[in-house]
């Protein structure tokens, strides 16, 4: 029995009638992210399953609970793949929280984010009920986009039952190469050549060397290295996969890990304490730092960014970014609009809700 | 509300004059005529006056002064939607946008232009181009349609498929909230903290806050793109070949399709060289670098052939393919010239359902004793049939309506939507009971009120209030009754 539906939404009414706080809970591979929820904790793992598939359609529906690295196989079965390259965190990650926690990898900058690719959804709101918003096409502008409002919501506004997504065929083939030059210059190339069109799939600097990513057809790809230059890297698919779940050599050490979510032309801040590591384009720099949480987040918003204490306890508790007040009042309103009793992974976010 | 007395409206008008520049508010009825519908005529409705501000303070203002006299604002750019969104209220402010119209910056190394709203979704291309850039999402009107209507739509166009919608090439935008305050949503970076109300506010049809500046993202020019025009006998088979392109593993830039009589139509307006014994004719756009567009096209062709065309085109230079173009781009004007009117519907479907869907059109058509020319986004099944009527014949109209009613209830049974990309808006509101639960309808109503507790901005559109789906139930069982 894979669908659990009915029976999740009676434990949420219930929660709901004696506003019990959940805490819910997929495989906990992402629990490291975000605040500590205080709460009767919610398995959602059970509710599994691939609903719909259609290959032609570009659409694949799943129960959340489903594990991402069986959709990511049954996709690879017919030659084609999550757009968004999601990072795992663990072997048992589950669609949900990779949708609830909105985490890209990789092709992000160059294919969009979970967001992007999130077509509809059905879920549970914090009454209890189940609704469905958005579908399985392409394009629909019927309601307000409720469904890309759950990618990054973390479970606040509503328990994810099934998620609609618009997957793509894989390409021909990938190829990655490497050169040696320093970040200034790294973020000068990745920014240039994102505005020509080159098959560009992913790049990367970790201080030393710059890795670009090229897919595509197998001529678009090799006219692409010959204008690009730089040496093949025999394993580059071992190496993206790495970067993506955070086994690549940067992310060792004791030291809190930040993300910092910048405009891409960003000039190098090589004032930040700590080493730091360029992705997307220049778009998502990981610090490793000791450095005050507020003068990491001071150093981000000054670019035009933000900072997530990504993983490594916080002092204060607080992972996200602050919201200015009258955004703050705004996320306050719309999680009571879906959620009045505030039962739906309270504090996950920010402590106000 | 609809009765407001003459004094209220004296009170705003003078308080807006106070407050604006001359020449700002306009509140004679002759003056406010062109401001009585937007690009669906055949809802009219003068407003109680209208407000052309010429910045952001301005917009800032009006909505603090209507908010204090508690009179709502209907947001509107270059009035070309197609819904009824920008349609006004005769107790409400219509809030032209068309003044805030000038590009900011354009950013090249980053790959973004910051605009007001009132500036023209091609304008933003056409300042790019120096740069080798572009903006991608390119609606039908792109020519007139603004960016903040863009936005309010979640507009898409004929290369969604490819490059996404509005929502997906957006970056940043403010907004002027329903309290009269200035929010910065999203950032120049990809993502930013807490919700993605970037997302939310995209495509709520101004009824969640009303866009003053959008950063948008912009892509490099293809190096390349080609035309494959393919023609069939069968609109199934045309139908089919559009799945096998893309179960190949090919993303078309765009791949429309057009029946007999959307062909025989544009052919006859822009001679675009169409096979006018075509039952159906695609049009597959193939962009990238010089290799991918080589390859891609090839395969292309070879499984058009495979899947029955009987002829097999490809733009020879660039004037041929923007020929071909023309005429998709020329249908709705096209069919203008052979009705006296037609109605235009904006159902999604999914692709493999298509074949059935067409068949179910052509049926109806011969119920409502209708003529159909169907254009459509084959791509990412989103569908645009052209009901052609005459409405100075009695009943015609009202026939025209239900047919069109009938055409979106059938995308939703077979798993579509009502609304592909011209919005609810006023016209399909009755539609929204269809497509959706009381349950998500009321939590609709929730997110609004999160916004605009008072309900000022665009009120009535898009989210139906529940009194309505009962008495769309009673017009259901009438329009039964007509048709028998």
């Amino acid at each position: 029995m894979n669908d659990l539906a009915e029976a999740l939404q009676a434990q949420v009414r219930e929660a709901c009638a004696k506003s019990e706080p959940l805490a819910l809970r997929g495989s906990g591979s992402k629990s490291f992210l975000g605040r500590r929820v205080q709460g009767r904790v919610l398995e959602l793992s059970g509710h599994r399953g691939i609903v719909n598939y259609e290959p032609r359609e570009l659409v694949l529906t799943a129960r959340a609970g489903t594990p991402l690295a069986e959709i990511e196989q049954v996709l690879e079965a017919q030659g084609q793949m999550l757009p968004f390259e999601p990072p795992h965190f663990g072997p048992g990650a589950t669609l949900g929280g990779t949708i609830a926690c909105a985490l890209s990898g990789p092709r992000r900058p160059y294919a969009g984010a979970v967001r992007d690719v999130v077509l509809g959804c059905r879920i549970i709101n914090g009454r209890g009920e189940i609704l469905r918003f958005g579908g399985e096409v392409m394009k629909n502008v019927a309601g307000y986009d409720v469904s890309r409002l759950m990618a990054g919501a973390f479970g606040t506004l509503g328990i994810l039952l099934e998620v609609s997504l618009k997957v793509l065929p894989k390409p021909e083939t990938e190829l990655t190469l490497v050169q040696e030059c320093d970040a200034t210059e790294a973020l000068e190339k990745m920014n240039r050549l994102a505005g020509t069109p080159v098959p560009l799939s992913a790049s990367s600097h970790d201080g030393i060397q710059l890795h670009l990513r090229l897919s595509g057809t197998n001529g678009a790809v090799e006219g692409a290295r010959k204008r690009i230059g730089g040496e093949i890297l025999a394993d580059g698919a071992g190496y993206w996969e790495k970067l993506r779940e955070h086994r690549h050599a940067f992310f060792t050490g004791k030291a809190p890990l930040w993300r910092l979510s910048v405009p891409s032309t960003t000039p190098f801040q090589a004032n930040l304490p700590g080493k730091q590591l360029i992705e997307w384009g220049g778009a998502q720099r990981w610090l490793i730092s000791e450095a005050p949480g507020e003068t990491i987040r001071r150093a981000a918003a000054e670019a035009g960014g933000h900072a997530t204490r990504f993983r490594g306890e916080a002092p204060e508790g607080e992972a996200f970014h602050p919201l200015p007040g009258p955004l703050m009042a705004l996320h306050r309103n719309l999680k009571r609009a879906f959620d009045p009793a505030g039962i739906l992974n309270p504090g996950r976010l920010y402590g106000e809700f | 509300m609809a009765d407001r007395p003459a004094t209220g409206k004296a009170a705003l008008v003078a308080e807006l004059e106070r407050a604006l520049p001359p020449g700002t508010v306009i509140h004679e009825e002759e003056a406010l005529r062109p401001y009585e519908c937007d690009g669906l005529p055949a809802y009219r409705q003068l407003p109680l006056l209208a407000v052309l501000p010429a910045d952001v303070e301005q917009v800032q203002q009006v909505v603090q002064i209507c908010r204090r006299h508690g009179v709502p604002v209907v947001a509107r750019g270059a009035a070309t939607g197609l819904s009824g969104g920008a349609l006004p209220l005769a107790d409400g402010v219509l809030l032209g946008l068309s003044r805030l119209n000038r590009i900011l910056e354009i950013d090249p190394l980053a790959r973004t232009a910051r605009v007001q709203p009132g500036v023209r979704n091609l304008a933003i291309s056409e300042a790019a181009a120096p740069y080798g850039l572009y903006y991608a999402p390119d609606p039908s009107s792109q020519i007139a349609c603004t960016i903040g209507g863009n936005v309010a739509e979640n507009s898409g166009g004929v290369h969604c498929l490819k490059y996404g919608l509005t929502v997906n090439n957006l970056l940043e935008l403010k907004v002027i909230t329903a309290e009269g305050e200035l929010l910065t949503i999203g950032s120049a970076a990809l993502d930013s903290p807490g919700y993605d109300l970037l997302s939310l506010i995209t495509g709520s049809e101004g009824m969640l806050g009303i866009v003053v500046e959008a950063l948008v993202r912009l892509l490099p020019r293809p190096a390349r793109a080609q035309v494959v025009l393919a023609a069939f006998d069968d609109v199934e088979k045309a139908a089919d070949a559009v799945g096998a392109i893309i179960a190949a593993g090919i993303i078309p830039a765009g791949l429309e399709m057009m029946d007999g009589p959307a062909i025989a139509a544009a052919e006859d307006f822009v001679h675009a060289g169409y096979p006018r014994d075509a039952a159906a004719i695609l049009l597959c756009e193939i962009d990238g670098t010089n290799e991918e567009v080589s390859e891609h096209v090839m395969r292309v062709n070879a499984l058009l052939h495979e899947m029955g065309a009987t002829e097999v085109r490809t733009a020879r230079d660039e004037q041929e393919r923007l020929r071909f173009w023309q005429g998709r781009k020329a249908a709705f004007p096209a069919v203008g010239r052979i009705s006296p009117d037609y109605y235009c519907m904006d159902g999604t479907v999914p692709r493999r359902r298509l074949g059935e869907v067409l068949k179910g059109i052509a049926r109806l058509s011969q119920e409502y004793g209708l003529p159909v020319a169907n254009v459509f986004h084959a791509g990412d099944g989103n569908l645009h049939p052209l009901i052609l009527f005459d409405s100075n014949v009695p009943g015609e109209l009202q026939r025209a309506e239900d047919f069109g009613a009938e055409i979106l209830e059938l995308s939703v049974r077979v798993g579509g939507t009502i609304t592909g990309e011209h919005g609810v808006g006023h016209e399909k509101i009755h539609q929204m009971c269809v497509q959706f639960s009381a349950a998500e309808l009321e939590q609709f109503r929730a997110v609004k009120s999160a916004f605009d507790p008072q309900a000022l901005l665009n009120p009535g559109k898009a989210i139906p209030q529940p009194r309505r789906c009962a008495e769309y139930r009673t017009i259901g069982e009438r329009r039964a009754q007509r048709k028998a």
